[in-house]
């Protein structure tokens, strides 16, 4: 007999039970419910770390399950970002605008209200027109399909280019950086429309919803980005574990022989990679409203290097183990570059952490790569197989 | 007799080395077919060919009823089309379970969307199951296929072959390695299979090429150098100088 999808994966119950009591202690404890124990901005911190472990389930289905080394899925996280941050400044300034031009004697014209808020979001790099990749920003609705889309779009042209010419391992990564790298450079153009390396700030502020304190806001990103992560979660056993996951697999191990199988490689390779990417940006929509402000920077290859680094540590080719390194790195991350790790002072020398860490964080990695090849994931395994 | 695979005139070249030169070869839906000659023949590159791995520098490779020229096609389409393969190094997934490498192989819908909704089903499992059986890995279904022994391993990939149903397979020495009881049950598994497709064996060893039975071609230097029964061409002078005679 055909058992239950939970019943063959027992791992998604345990994962999403721990998750739901995490997300429920957490708002408990936090502002929002008048408790003090947790500060709003540190809500927001492990609401981003939550959309920074749905990426790395992207990063795993892409790279632990179908063997494509991406280095450039930080770029569709920062699409995302930056699509629904199109909204989020368009809409609070318009709001703005229309609060100043209340007071005016006669009412303001449609067109001087665009102007104004022109002047008001593109003063910074030096123009005052609304560029026309603006064109739907006033719309919700649009730019959450812009979320999807974009960057969608550009994994499906730039992975049907490089997967057609069967362009494969380091080849394919140097590829995604420049493709990362080329991203990031045009964004902080100022002609770029998007404002250069200002980028778009106050995307904490949720139009529409001012009447409502930053405490609360926190938490119902919190949740969503719970939400998604579990919705991730689900989507990625789902696909890992029936034959779907049996074909990729066998990509990522032998892909001459899954093509004398009579399967489309590239065809295959094309989905898993187009539809991580549209995960990483739903990830970074979430992730940037949390943050406030998105620039450039965030889609320098460097980041995309770090979340194949965060994998690798968690453990490839498992899902709760990309999770797993995520979460762990990127909050020890916070903690040693936030000061929160007290200097260790060696007479000689004092090792400043915010300096350190990186170092610290190198090592790791070459350690788990020599030690741990299967990282945190595979440690976890040998115990609950041991017992 | 109709023809299901003809190779005509077809030549290859490496970094200016005639790996193929000028061969032609024929084989009809349900024939037994043995290859032989010496290392560096040509052999594998000749199942390279007909797989699309290799693309050939002439010639024409012309496949079925419908004769369609397998050259415009890529690789996984002509696995679609009938043709399978069997690797000289056995190729099994090996971190994969013996049951999860025989589903990927089981004939069936190929597409990406396909497959992520594909529900395993009784027909399904009733075909897995029976080639298990008729490879003989049945109790070793749920075991991870890279803990299988050489053999076993071989099997399992001629399993694969068999559960994509093909109408032509290409066997690269699958008794390499292999102890005389092993090769005496691979080769039961071929002359079962020959009965109902066609299949091309590709082997060193004389012994094995006659517990087959059947017609044999003779490759050297990249072309065929005689054909027919076994006596027939182990008898032929140029045979046995090029190749028995060494
Ligand atoms: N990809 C390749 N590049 C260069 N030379 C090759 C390649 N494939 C095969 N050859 C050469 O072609 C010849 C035939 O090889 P092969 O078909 O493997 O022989 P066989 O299988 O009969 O032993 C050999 O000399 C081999 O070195
Ligand atoms: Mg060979």
């Amino acid at each position: 007999m055909q058992k239950s999808f939970l019943a063959r994966n027992p791992s998604v119950l345990i994962f999403i039970g721990c998750l739901a009591a995490f997300t429920l202690a957490v708002t408990l404890l936090s502002e929002a419910t008048g408790a003090t124990f947790i500060s709003t901005s540190f809500v927001k911190t492990l609401g981003k770390t939550l959309c920074l472990c749905l990426i790395a389930i992207a990063m795993d289905l892409v790279w632990g399950y179908c063997g494509i080394l991406s280095l450039g899925h930080f770029a569709f996280f920062g699409l995302g970002g930056y699509m629904i941050g199109m909204w989020l400044m368009y809409e609070r300034t318009k709001t703005i605008v229309t609060n100043s031009l209340e007071n005016a004697t006669l009412p303001p014209t449609a067109d001087e209200v665009r102007d104004a808020i022109g002047t008001q979001i593109f003063g910074v790099v030096g123009g005052a027109e609304i560029p026309p990749i603006w064109l739907f920003a006033d719309s919700l609705f649009a730019q959450l399909a812009l979320v999807v889309l974009v960057p969608g779009l550009l994994a499906l042209v730039f992975g049907w280019l490089a997967f057609r010419s069967r362009v494969t391992g380091v080849y394919l990564s140097i590829l995604t950086q420049a493709m990362t790298l080329a991203l990031s450079l045009y964004l902080f153009q100022n002609d770029s429309g998007l404002r250069g390396n200002n980028g778009l700030s106050g995307l904490q502020n949720i139009p529409g919803l001012s009447h409502i304190s930053q405490a609360t806001l926190s938490i119902w990103f919190f949740w969503a980005s719970a939400v998604a992560l579990a919705l991730g979660y689900l989507l990625a056993v789902f696909v890992t574990n029936g034959k779907f996951g049996s074909v990729i697999r066998g990509i990522r191990d032998d892909e001459a022989r899954v093509r004398f199988l009579g399967y489309n490689v590239e065809g295959y390779k094309l989905v898993v990679f187009t539809g991580t990417a549209v995960i990483a940006a739903i990830a970074g929509a979430l992730y940037y409203p949390q943050a406030g402000i998105i620039n450039p920077a965030e889609i320098a290859p460097i980041a995309s290097i770090y979340l194949a680094v965060w994998v690798a540590i968690g453990g490839r080719g498992r899902i709760y183990g990309a999770v797993i390194g995520a979460a762990f790195v990127s909050l020890l991350s916070s903690w040693f570059t936030g000061g929160g790790a007290p200097d260790v002072p060696l007479g000689f020398y004092t090792i400043k952490w915010t300096d350190w860490w990186l170092v610290l964080l190198g090592l790791s990695f070459v350690a788990v790569t020599l030690f741990a090849p299967q990282g945190i994931g595979g440690l976890i395994d040998k115990l609950v197989r041991k017992s | 007799m109709s023809t299901l695979l003809e190779v005509s005139g077809v030549s290859v070249s490496f970094d200016g080395f005639k790996a193929i030169n000028n061969l032609s070869f024929q084989i009809g839906p349900a024939e037994m077919r043995a290859i032989i000659g010496p290392n560096g023949a040509g052999k594998t590159t000749f199942m390279d060919i007909v797989t699309g791995k290799t693309r050939p520098d002439e010639g024409r490779v012309i496949w079925g009823d419908k004769s369609v020229s397998l050259l415009k096609l890529s690789e996984s389409q002509i696995a679609r089309a009938g043709v399978g393969r069997k690797f000289q190094r056995p190729t099994v997934f090996e971190t994969q379970t013996v049951r999860e490498n025989l589903s990927m192989a089981l004939k069936n819908k190929r597409g990406p969307f396909d497959v992520l909704f594909y529900k395993r089903n009784a027909d399904g499992a009733a075909r897995l199951e029976a080639i298990a059986e008729e490879i003989g890995l049945t109790d070793q279904l749920p075991r991870i296929a890279g803990e299988l022994s050489h053999g076993q391993k071989q099997w399992l990939e001629i399993g694969m072959l068999l559960a994509q149903e093909p109408k032509l397979l290409l066997v690269d020495e699958p008794a390499a390695g292999m102890t005389p009881e092993e090769r005496e049950h691979t080769t039961d598994i071929l002359v079962e299979a020959a009965k109902t497709r066609a299949v091309v064996v590709v082997e060193h060893d004389m012994e094995f090429v006659r517990r087959l039975n059947c017609k044999v071609t003779v490759l050297h230097e990249g072309s065929v150098l005689a054909e027919g029964s076994l006596d027939h061409v182990t008898s032929n002078q140029d045979v046995i100088d090029v190749y028995l005679g060494r």
